[in-house]
């Protein structure tokens, strides 16, 4: 699940957990209300908002979560796909945000869950903790384990998701494969300086959606930056500078919602 | 997959037990918490009940015996006024309590667990206070009268679990201490658990029979044979008292709900 900050990720997450009520409509987990406690013991979850006991050592911490589920992980299989081995006998208080992140991990996996919920997982993780935490994922993924996880960061999505949902504003934008995303968000952002003014005509008909236009300036969203310049240069735009760069996520949900309110 | 096999849920003495252990662990290792639960009584006893301890009451009643009773009532009641009030309102704090909602551990059990691991701290505490009465302030009593109790102190204290969750769910981490120690200190003062009744200004005696640490003293002083009103009537009162906090927790609890889960 793919959204910029406040894109209502979270709440689409705690909805699904039965953590809040939907105003209208239901959720069903393996058939079950989510709160139902056969369903929660299917479920791991790692939530952005939600903290542990300091005093505890990471591995009594996960011996109680354990007891929670019918069949859980052992525990020293659980702390080391969290890449915790080491800090096993430590006090989850003397943990940094990254290790204090992978914990919540470990208590997410060790009851062995068929669905994983994971809220914004690798936020406050170091490079070493996210490449061991995507291995982890994509064991688990090959294990047959379905994993819903949040991030605003279209790079992370297309690295580690099947399908992705996009969503902004509380509402879905896209729901697609991530080539298929790919094609349908402009991966670059052309910025042009004019050193004669810019026409309106100069850009109509690229294939580009104008992000802004001046007499001075232009920005432009395109997946082919080469065929849009030469088109440029043909038509006699004069271009005293110019500056391609990968399109951010914020431009290129822009782009999006802007295609569904003009197809609407 | 491995879900088939498996039972569906994990068993409730299982998950009882562990999150009972857990508590108790997570209590232990907070020095502020498990040095005041026994090291206060025990404090206040040697301040306001040894200089008086080989004295007798006119009713021939050990007095030794009857301040023992009142810090027994003051400490039962401290460490579940304190353990609950505090103990929740950290864990609101922390947001513990978000995650364990995710979990399949029921709210009862949790709560349950609680109620354990404070019953095993307020027994550890009277072990202490009276093996300390005993040897230290030569209080003579046969065991059954300290067992007598024991046991009736634990069984009453149910109003101020009460109490420490309706704190807790109204406090705030940082705010809580505080107000568990505004309102539980004059109450125990005011209900004669620190000294004796006939010593306290006569607006105290008037408003102690309506103050529940009055009524749970009573369970105490009627270990002893030293209770003023009948066992049914301190009863009577704590179940009331019992009602009233847990309402208010229960309020303060949806007040939390609908504002964090809603």
């Amino acid at each position: 699940m793919l959204g910029p900050n406040g894109a209502g990720k979270t709440t689409s997450i705690s909805l699904m957990l039965g953590l809040r009520r939907p105003t209208a409509g239901q959720v069903r987990l393996f058939g079950l209300p989510p709160t139902d406690r056969r369903a929660r013991s299917r479920c791991g979850v790692m939530l952005q908002e939600s903290g542990t006991t300091s005093v505890l050592t990471v591995r009594e911490i996960v011996d109680v979560f354990r007891a929670y589920y019918p069949a859980p992980l052992p525990a020293e299989r659980a702390i080391g796909m969290a890449g915790l081995t080491e800090q096993a006998a430590a006090r989850v208080g003397t943990l940094s945000g990254g290790q204090r992140q992978r914990l919540y991990f470990a208590l997410a996996i060790c009851g062995d869950p068929d669905i994983l919920f994971l809220d914004e997982p690798t936020v406050g993780m170091d490079v070493e903790a996210r490449r061991a935490f995507v291995a982890s994922m994509q064991a688990l993924s090959a294990a047959g384990k379905t994993i819903v996880f949040t991030t605003h960061y279209l790079r992370e999505a297309e690295e580690l998701a099947r399908r992705i949902i996009v969503i902004d504003r509380g509402a879905v934008i896209a729901d697609a494969s991530p080539q298929e995303l790919k094609s349908r968000v402009p991966g670059k952002k052309i910025t042009l300086i004019a050193g004669r003014p810019f026409a309106r005509e100069h850009f109509d008909g690229l294939p580009a959606s104008v992000l802004s236009l001046s007499a001075e300036r232009a920005s432009l969203l395109s997946n082919e930056p080469a065929p849009v310049l030469r088109e440029l240069f043909r038509r006699g735009a004069d271009v005293i500078d110019l500056e391609v760069t990968g399109a951010d996520l914020e431009e290129a949900f822009l782009a999006l919602t802007r295609r569904g309110e003009g197809a609407a | 997959m491995s879900a088939t096999a498996s039972p569906g849920v994990a068993p409730l003495g299982r998950m009882l037990l562990a999150q009972t252990w857990s508590e108790l662990r997570i209590r232990w290792r907070i020095p502020a918490f498990s040095l005041t639960i026994v090291a206060l009584p025990v404090l206040f006893f040697t301040f306001f009940g040894l200089p008086f301890a080989r004295q007798t009451l006119p009713n021939g009643t050990s007095l030794g015996a009857y301040l023992l009773a009142s810090f027994a009532a003051y400490s039962v009641g401290s460490v579940m006024v304190f353990g609950f009030g505090i103990g929740v309102a950290t864990e609101r704090g922390l947001k513990v309590d978000v995650l364990m909602r995710a979990t399949p551990l029921p709210p009862l059990i949790a709560i349950l667990a609680k109620v354990l691991n404070a019953l095993a701290y307020a027994l550890l505490s009277l072990v202490i206070l009276i093996g300390y009465g005993i040897v230290v302030g030569g209080v003579r009593q046969d065991l059954t009268v300290w067992l007598d109790m024991i046991a009736r102190l634990l069984a009453g204290s149910v109003p101020f679990i009460a109490l420490g969750f309706a704190i807790g769910y109204l406090c705030g981490p940082n705010v809580a201490p505080a107000v568990a120690n505004l309102v539980y200190l004059p109450l125990s003062f005011a209900s004669g658990l620190f000294m004796p009744l006939s010593q306290l200004p006569g607006f105290v005696r008037d408003i102690a029979p309506y103050l529940p640490a009055y009524h749970y003293g009573q369970l105490g002083w009627s270990a002893v044979g030293a209770n003023t009103e009948r066992l049914s009537v301190s009863i009577a009162w704590l179940a009331g008292y019992t009602a009233l906090f847990l309402l208010i927790a229960f309020r303060a609890y949806q007040r939390e709900e609908s504002r964090k889960f809603g």
